[in-house]
């Protein structure tokens, strides 16, 4: 006999996560826009990927497949990997960090909802750990053409150091610390100066500052959609901007702008749609600032002081290694127990 | 006057599917073949039966009267026989059975003699046990003895009386068909409630979306002339009729769980209940009918002014029950309990008859994991975390569910009712407190046993001292006897066995001995004055003669005090 209540909203984790697949289109837009349709086809990759490996592993399982199978879950992890990774790394390096991601990351941990990590960072932690330097290539916008991008995915095309540079933030990286090395072609180069280079757009890099906005679009419709709350993104990026203007207000030429930081790389689409990860991130309000404030400073200090391109994905994971004492440290008090 | 109001957390907005109900005004209904009427109708004790089958009754006749501290009258609610008086099925979804008076009217619907009570000179606690007798329960749902509440908190007096009329159910009519028509009456109950509490001022919440009820109260209130009493719109939103809820809103006070809310200067009560207080100290009639919505999957949704006892299908078929009709739940679509039948009787606590079908209330989708999105707690008016709650409780982590504030839940169903992934979260949470009550039981009863068994073992020592105790007495005492009496003939007397024991018995031994002995002199004496105190004076010389012929005799025993029972 069922009890109350005996009516409900019509509310699904298929409805949660279609509405996070749309908010991606705006961010996927801009990307096809500056930097081609390759990502399309990675998009194809890892979705279908993600849908053999979630099935495989639910019939292992025996959990029900149709169920599982279109709730959608799976598709975001796949988007979300194929938005991070480069678009250009080979169709296998997809495979494979999608592959992990739904089966060791999500399945192995119990399925949807059990995970304790975020599997499309897992997967780009994992990836960049194995394979460096395929997961440090990224075309400059306009650089490929779709049929280049075509021969890179599927393996006609070898040699990628030839056609591809470093991420903008990378760069910028590089650079900085060449500036203080007498013997660096970028010797006594300033930040500001720096930024003035083909790569650089307003913000962050060219083309990806758009893409970076497109996300942040999205997210704010996810915000008014309530499917995310204000608190993750607003931490994330209040925090990040505090850390990297604190640094660049006193070192300016060793460090880039706040603004080049929340417009570059992994920023936007971490903010809104990684570190809001409900199974992965920290579920209080206070949780959700502390978590994202968290992640933020860690971001900034693998950006600033570490060897690889980007810091949200190994941020995240850091971070939700912390999720159960934040939760379990920041419950509000309940009904009758509250300070005023 | 705009009122200041205060939010409460969460909360949802179900369609309210009220109006269908609201269009006619509150039916009566022709007397049913029998009224089946539950003893055990309110929180506390169960009444003891005061009838007997075969007995007349007349209307309003107390059938079931209070017993213990909590407890609250029962009443025929019309004229007839009793034709028994016997366990019958609950309006529960359990499918238990309750000791039920069983009515069968003699169609006349005559009222018995009648006491009424003046509640402004009458000592508070008279008019109190008067309520009690009168059967008078919240008539919200929670069905709390009204009496009970009806006492100041520590101060004698009180800040805010709030009156719930905010009725956040959806389908529920019954509170605002009664404001609408009643409201004049419903007033005059409050304003003894509020005398009653010495309340500095009343409250009267009314969700917005009854504008009508809004409307009539506020007329009523104009009407009386009374000052401090205001009818309040509240924002609707489910549940804004909880009272803590309701508190909150308009007093911006909450009261926290396992706290009374006097304590807090705030007593609230339902608008029907407050007009069933008006009947009760105005004409004397207890509490034997309540204003019953019909809704739901039927033709004709309705209230009606229903006895107590009556079948529900013997109401839902006024309105018109539509064929594909498979349940009745009792009370709204998100509290309500589904029944185990349809003849079932109306109790106090029936303020809907929701009539469902597979149509109207599908059957939820399968049940997905948790994925901790957080809606649950957005929608928990109690501030909880939900989706902990049911992680602890799915694991059968009670004592970590408990610490997550288990027992703050009002099972309001918002959580279950926003879960994406369908899951039943109160459900999850009416078990873990029930697992929780099971094993605190049983963990009441082990102490018991264990608390029985260390007395008795106790008690078998004692026992086996004091007979220890008795005994040394009685052969101390012999041997004194022996020894004052064979004082003289001491050299007949063998000598041995008045000597020998003498040293092998320890100091201690002879010590207790003389205590038990002083003890039993002390007894003799008190006994006997007592004794002869009660006695008449003719055996009071018996018993002289008695203790002369025993004296005579010289068989005086100093341990056998006289028997306690005496005269």
């Amino acid at each position: 006999m069922i009890n109350s209540p005996f009516v409900r909203k019509s509310a699904s984790v298929q409805q949660v996560m279609l509405k996070v697949l749309l908010a991606l289109v705006p961010g996927i837009a801009a990307y096809v826009w500056f930097f081609g349709a390759g990502i399309l086809v990675q998009l194809a990759i890892a979705s279908a990927a993600a849908l053999a490996g979630e099935a495989a592993m639910l019939a292992i399982r025996g959990k029900p497949k149709a169920i599982f199978l279109t709730d959608l879950s799976a598709i975001v992890t796949a988007w979300l990997i194929a938005l991070t990774f480069p678009p250009i790394v080979p169709w296998w390096l997809t495979v494979t960090g999608t592959l992990l991601a739904v089966v060791v990351v999500k399945q192995l941990y119990g399925g949807l909802g059990q995970n304790p990590f975020n599997p499309a960072m897992a997967a780009f932690c994992l990836m960049i750990v194995a394979y460096p330097a395929l997961m440090s290539q990224w075309p400059a916008a306009g650089q490929l053409d779709f049929g280049t991008q075509l021969k890179l995915i599927f393996g006609g095309l070898r040699d990628v150091d030839a056609i591809t540079g470093a991420t903008p933030l990378d760069a910028l990286r590089t650079a900085l610390r060449g500036a203080t090395n007498p013997d660096s072609p970028f010797h006594g180069l300033r930040a500001s100066q720096l930024q003035d280079g083909p790569a650089f757009g307003m913000m962050g890099g060219k083309g990806g500052e758009w893409v970076a906005l497109g996300y942040l679009v999205g997210g704010l419709w996810l915000i008014q959609q309530r499917i995310i709350t204000w608190h993750i993104p607003a931490a994330f990026c209040g925090a990040l901007f505090v850390v990297a203007g604190l640094m660049w207000g006193l070192h300016p030429d060793g460090f880039a702008s706040p603004l080049f930081h929340l417009a570059s790389g992994g920023a936007m689409i971490g903010a809104f749609f990684i570190l809001t990860d409900p199974v992965s991130g920290a579920t209080t309000a206070r949780g959700k600032l502390l978590f994202a404030a968290g992640a933020a400073v860690l971001t900034f200090v693998i950006r600033a002081f570490g060897a690889y391109p980007d810091g949200v994905a190994f941020a995240t994971l850091l971070m939700n290694i912390l999720v159960p004492i934040i939760d379990m440290k920041t419950q509000a008090p309940v009904f009758g127990h509250k300070k005023d | 006057m705009l009122r200041k109001l205060f939010k409460f957390h969460g909360g949802v907005k179900p369609q309210t599917n009220k109006t269908e109900s609201t269009t006619a005004p509150i039916g009566q209904v022709p007397l049913p073949d029998r009224l089946v009427i539950p003893l055990h109708q309110a929180v506390g004790g169960h009444p003891r039966p005061l009838v007997a089958p075969g007995d007349k009754v007349f209307k309003g006749q107390r059938i079931g009267g209070a017993d213990g501290n909590l407890s609250s009258a029962v009443h025929a609610s019309t004229s007839g026989i009793v034709r028994d008086v016997a366990p019958a099925l609950m309006p529960h979804t359990s499918g238990l059975e309750a000791l039920s008076v069983i009515i069968e009217p003699d169609g006349d619907d005559a009222w018995g003699q009648l006491d009424t009570i003046n509640f402004r000179s009458a000592p508070p606690d008279e008019v109190r046990d008067y309520l009690r007798d009168a059967g008078v329960v919240g008539l919200g749902g929670a069905v709390f003895p009204s009496y009970a509440k009806l006492k100041p908190g520590k101060e004698g007096r009180l800040k805010t009386l709030v009156i719930n009329g905010a009725e956040c159910e959806p389908f529920i009519t019954c509170d605002d068909l009664l404001m609408r028509e009643r409201a004049p009456e419903m007033l005059k109950g409050i304003i003894a409630m509020r005398h009653m509490l010495q309340a500095e001022e009343v409250l009267i919440g009314i969700e917005d979306n009854k504008p009508e009820a809004v409307a009539a109260v506020q007329a009523a209130i104009a009407a009386s002339g009374e000052t401090g009493i205001e009818a309040v719109a509240i924002p609707t939103r489910y549940p804004a009729g909880g009272a803590k809820q309701l508190i909150r809103v308009l007093t911006g006070i909450e009261v926290p769980h396992g706290r009374r809310s006097t304590d807090f200067g705030v007593q609230c009560f339902n608008v029907g209940t407050a007009f069933s207080i008006y009947e009760a100290l105005e004409f004397g009639r207890p509490l034997i009918s309540r204003v019953v919505t019909v809704a739901g999957n039927v033709n004709a949704p309705r209230n009606y002014d229903v006895l107590i006892g009556t079948p529900m299908d013997h109401l839902v078929r006024l309105a018109g029950p539509r064929a594909d009709t498979d349940r009745y739940i009792m009370g709204g679509p998100m509290m309500g309990v589904r029944l185990p039948r349809f003849d079932v009787p109306v109790v106090k606590a029936t303020n809907c008859i929701l009539v469902g079908s597979a149509a109207l209330f599908p059957a939820p989708a399968p049940e997905m994991p948790c994925i901790r999105c957080g809606e649950c707690a957005k929608a928990c008016p109690a501030d909880l975390a939900p989706f902990e709650m049911y992680w602890f409780s799915r694991a059968k982590n009670f004592g970590k569910a408990q610490e997550y504030h288990l027992f703050d839940c009002i099972e309001c169903g918002c959580c279950s009712f926003v879960c994406p992934s369908h899951i039943p979260l109160v459900d999850y949470f009416r078990f873990s407190k029930s697992e929780i009550w099971a094993r605190e039981r049983e963990k009441e009863a082990a102490d018991a046993a264990r608390d029985r068994f260390e007395f008795k073992n106790y008690r078998q020592e004692r026992e086996k001292q004091e007979k220890a105790e008795k005994l040394a007495a009685k052969a101390a005492a012999t041997r004194e006897k022996v020894a004052a009496e064979g004082a003289a003939p001491a050299a007949d007397a063998p000598s041995a066995p008045a000597a020998k024991p003498k040293p092998s018995v320890d100091p201690a031994k002879l010590a207790l001995i003389e205590a038990a002995m002083e003890k039993a002199r002390q007894q003799k004496a008190q006994a006997a004055p007592k004794n002869t105190e009660v006695a008449a004076p003719e055996i009071k010389a018996e018993m002289a003669a008695i203790d002369a012929r025993r004296e005579a005799a010289g068989a005086d025993k100093p341990a056998d005090a006289p028997p306690a029972s005496g005269a």
